[in-house]
Formats: C-alpha cells, sequence, structure tokens
C-alpha cells in the first residue's frame, strides 16, 4: 500500500484494476480519467494510455531484438542470442507444422508474434504489483498531479482491450481465409449444412455461428481471465504487507511461490494462444472437417 | 476495465507487429535454418563419400600389396632358378678347362718326352759314334760313315 496509507483494502485494489485512461469526459472534456467511474463514462471514444504504452514498448522489444538477430544471422556455428532465438523459432514452427496442414507463408510468423508479444505483456506481471504504478505517480507528482488518482497497470493482457484487439485479429483472419479457402457458398454452406442437413438449417446455423464466434471469445477470454485472476491474487497478496512482521514475511513468502506458479501460467497462455490461433486458421483453411 | 478505442488501437498494432515479424523477421531466420540444414545434409554426405572412398582406397592399396608380393615371390623363384643355372653353367666350365688344362698338359708331357727321346737318341749316336771312332780308330771316316752311323743310331 505504498502509494497511500489512507486507501482502505477495497480502494487500493479498485486503484490497481484502473487503466489511465485519455478520453473526453462529459463533464469534465479531454484529458486523463480520474477515477475508475470516470474512465466508464467516457465511453467508447476514449483510450487506455498505460496498456498502449506497455503492448507496443514489449512488442517493440520482441521485433527489435528478434530483427537484430535476423540480420546478423548466419548459417554457422550460431551464438548466443541466436541460440535462442533459433531455439523460440524452432519451437514455433514445429507448432506450426504439426497443427497446421495447408500452404500460408503468413501463419507461422503470426505464431511467433502471438507467442513472444503475450509471453512478454504476461512477463509484466513478475514485476511487483507496486513498483511501476509507484514510481510512476511520484514521477508524476513532480508535475503536480494528484498520485492518487494516476492509475498504471503494467500488465496489458490484464487489459480486455489487448487480448480482444489481438483474438478479433485473429477472427477477422479465419473469416478471410475460411472465405477465401472455401468461397462464400462452400463458408456459407459450411455454417448452414451441417450437422443435420439442409432441413436443420436453422438449428445448423445457431450450432456452427455458436462454435465461430465462441473462437475469439474464448481466445480472448482466456488469456484475459488467467492474467487478471493471477493480477488479482498478486494485488490480495500484496494487502498483506504494511501489518504486523509475521504478515509482511508471510506476505513475501506467498508473492515468491504465486510468482513461481505464474511464471508457468505466463508461458502457458502465450503458448495456448498461439497454438489456438494455428488451429483455428488450420481449420479455416480445410475444405472439409 | 471498459472497451473503448484501445480495441481497435491494439488491433492495429498488432497487425504491425505481425506484418513487421512477417516481412523482417521470419524469414532470414528460416533462411539461415534452411541453409544451415543443407549444410549438414551436404556434410554428412560428403562424410559418407569418404567413408566409401577410403574403403575403395584401401582395397585397391590391399590388391596392389597382394599383387607386388606376387610379383617379388615369382622374382626370387626366377633368380632362384638363374643362380642354380649359373652355378651349373660355372661347374660345367669349370670341367671342361680341367679337362682341356689336363689334355694340354698331356701333350706337353708328350712332347718333351718325344723330345727328351729324340735328344737322347742323338747323343747315343753320337756316343756310339765316338765308340765306334775308337774302337775302328783311324779306319773309320766319320764323313763316309755318317749315313750309316745315323740309320743305326735310329734303330735305338
Amino acid at each position: 500500500m505504498s502509494s497511500s496509507e489512507m486507501l482502505t483494502s477495497q480502494g487500493y485494489i479498485q486503484h490497481h484494476l484502473t487503466n489511465l485512461t485519455l478520453g473526453v469526459h462529459p463533464e469534465h472534456g479531454f484529458g486523463f480519467a480520474h477515477s475508475s467511474a470516470e474512465a466508464a463514462q467516457m465511453g467508447f471514444w476514449a483510450i487506455n494510455v498505460d496498456t498502449m504504452f506497455f503492448s507496443i514498448l514489449l512488442g517493440s522489444v520482441f521485433v527489435w531484438f528478434f530483427k537484430g538477430v535476423a540480420e546478423r544471422i548466419t548459417a554457422g556455428v550460431p551464438s548466443g542470442a541466436q541460440n535462442f532465438v533459433e531455439w523460440i523459432v524452432d519451437f514455433v514452427e514445429e507448432n506450426v507444422r504439426g497443427s497446421f496442414n495447408s500452404k500460408n507463408p503468413m501463419v507461422a510468423p503470426l505464431a511467433l508474434t502471438i507467442f513472444a508479444w503475450v509471453f512478454l505483456m504476461n512477463l509484466m506481471d513478475l514485476l511487483p504489483v507496486d513498483l511501476v504504478p509507484y514510481l510512476f505517480a511520484q514521477f508524476i507528482a513532480v508535475f503536480g498531479a494528484d498520485p492518487h488518482h494516476v492509475f498504471l497497470k503494467v500488465v496489458p493482457t490484464t487489459d480486455p482491450n489487448a487480448t480482444f484487439g489481438m483474438a478479433l485479429t485473429v477472427f477477422f483472419l479465419v473469416l478471410f481465409y475460411s472465405f477465401k479457402m472455401k468461397g462464400v457458398g462452400g463458408f456459407l454452406g459450411e455454417l448452414t449444412l451441417q450437422p443435420f442437413g439442409k432441413w436443420g438449417m436453422p438449428a445448423n446455423l445457431l450450432l456452427e455461428g455458436i462454435s465461430l464466434l465462441s473462437k475469439p471469445l474464448s481466445l480472448a477470454l482466456r488469456l484475459f481471465g488467467n492474467m487478471y485472476a493471477g493480477e488479482m491474487i498478486f494485488i490480495l497478496i500484496a494487502l498483506l504487507y504494511g501489518g504486523s512482521v509475521v504478515l509482511n514475511v508471510t506476505g513475501g513468502l506467498l508473492q515468491f511461490v504465486w510468482a513461481v506458479f505464474h511464471i508457468l501460467i505466463i508461458t502457458l497462455q502465450a503458448f495456448i494462444f498461439m497454438v489456438l490461433t494455428i488451429v483455428y486458421l488450420d481449420m479455416a483453411h480445410q475444405e472439409h472437417h | 476495465m471498459n472497451i473503448n478505442l484501445t480495441l481497435f488501437a491494439q488491433m492495429i498494432a498488432f497487425a504491425v507487429f505481425v506484418g513487421f515479424c512477417m516481412k523482417y523477421v521470419w524469414p532470414p531466420i528460416v533462411g539461415a535454418l534452411a541453409e544451415r540444414k543443407t549444410k549438414i545434409a551436404e556434410g554428412l554426405a560428403a562424410a559418407e563419400r569418404g567413408h566409401q572412398e577410403k574403403a575403395r582406397g584401401e582395397q585397391q592399396a590391399l590388391e596392389l600389396m597382394t599383387e607386388a608380393k606376387a610379383t617379388a615371390a615369382e622374382i626370387v623363384t626366377q633368380a632362384q632358378k638363374r643362380a642354380t643355372e649359373i652355378v651349373e653353367e660355372a661347374k660345367d666350365d669349370a670341367r671342361a678347362e680341367g679337362s682341356r688344362l689336363v689334355t694340354a698338359a698331356q701333350a706337353e708331357i708328350d712332347r718333351e718326352t718325344n723330345r727328351a727321346r729324340e735328344e737322347l737318341r742323338e747323343r747315343v749316336a753320337a756316343l756310339a759314334i765316338a765308340a765306334a771312332e775308337k774302337i775302328l780308330q783311324k779306319e773309320i771316316d766319320v764323313s763316309a760313315h755318317r749315313s750309316l752311323v745315323d740309320t743305326f743310331a735310329k734303330q735305338l
């Protein structure tokens, strides 16, 4: 509870779960939201600056690092960074080769980007929950802002905008390749003519439509839910601090244990998002399934 | 936790990263991996070829060695045969030379014997004439009876 001793537990949690939102408030005009309620009142035409900043920063780190290695890459004996990059590329390529049966030069780079980017964004969860928000609040306070109303969420994947952004992009790709590979008639037929034949068209459309729409929804919500819950547990454990010595020690221990466990979750979620994307795109490419 | 413009901004950012990765990151890395795969395959093939060459070379060397051994043995046999022949020839030569020498010596001996006999005969003739001179005193003319004495001496 480093940002303020005055905060209640509820306030502390609320504070950590609010994005730094920039938009036009109906009453206060253009600016940063000062509370989650204000952020909600800004409606759709607002932007979560923290999510954008960290996601683009991490994406750039990924692209910069991999591009740097790709420029110096040799077919001879690989060195440290190249080894690491090749290991990841091999891993991704193997997954694509295992799950994706058609030819599409976009799928493997897409899978690599998803894996690396989601992993890096999830990795932000391992930073101590208060560290970056506290430093940011102190930094902003220099310019005269009230640190209690400066929000910052460092894990972009705990913002549904980020996960839905990726999932919807994948969904549009699935739609695009479904139409491209099967033709409009083929894809519509797939949606309406099975599993019950042409007399069960409405039921077919309902079933297939749900199964189609569940793809982006499950992709986005699985990642968001896992990361949000993980972040929430870090925040809850952080509530133990500031109490007695016993509570502090217990809190530290719990943070460590949860962080170790969370390493598995962040990797797994990145991997699942990647594999499901490959599988969905594979289904979009197949004539019959 | 509100869905807002961030959603679209994220979609754009995601698309940009994927596009960048697809254009500048993935192809060179995968290309290098494929190239290395080819190189390794070539290296293995070359090693395999080398092994075969070596085996063939060894085989060839073995064959050459066997052949050389056979030739050497043949040469030694021939040489031994030739040596025996030479020794035999030398023996024959020596034998022939020996008998020739013996024959020559025999001839010399014969010649010497004849010469000695001739000389002896002449001496005896002279002796006989001297003796006859003494016996016949002055009556006998040496030159008149010379042929008579010679005839006598030859009958000795």
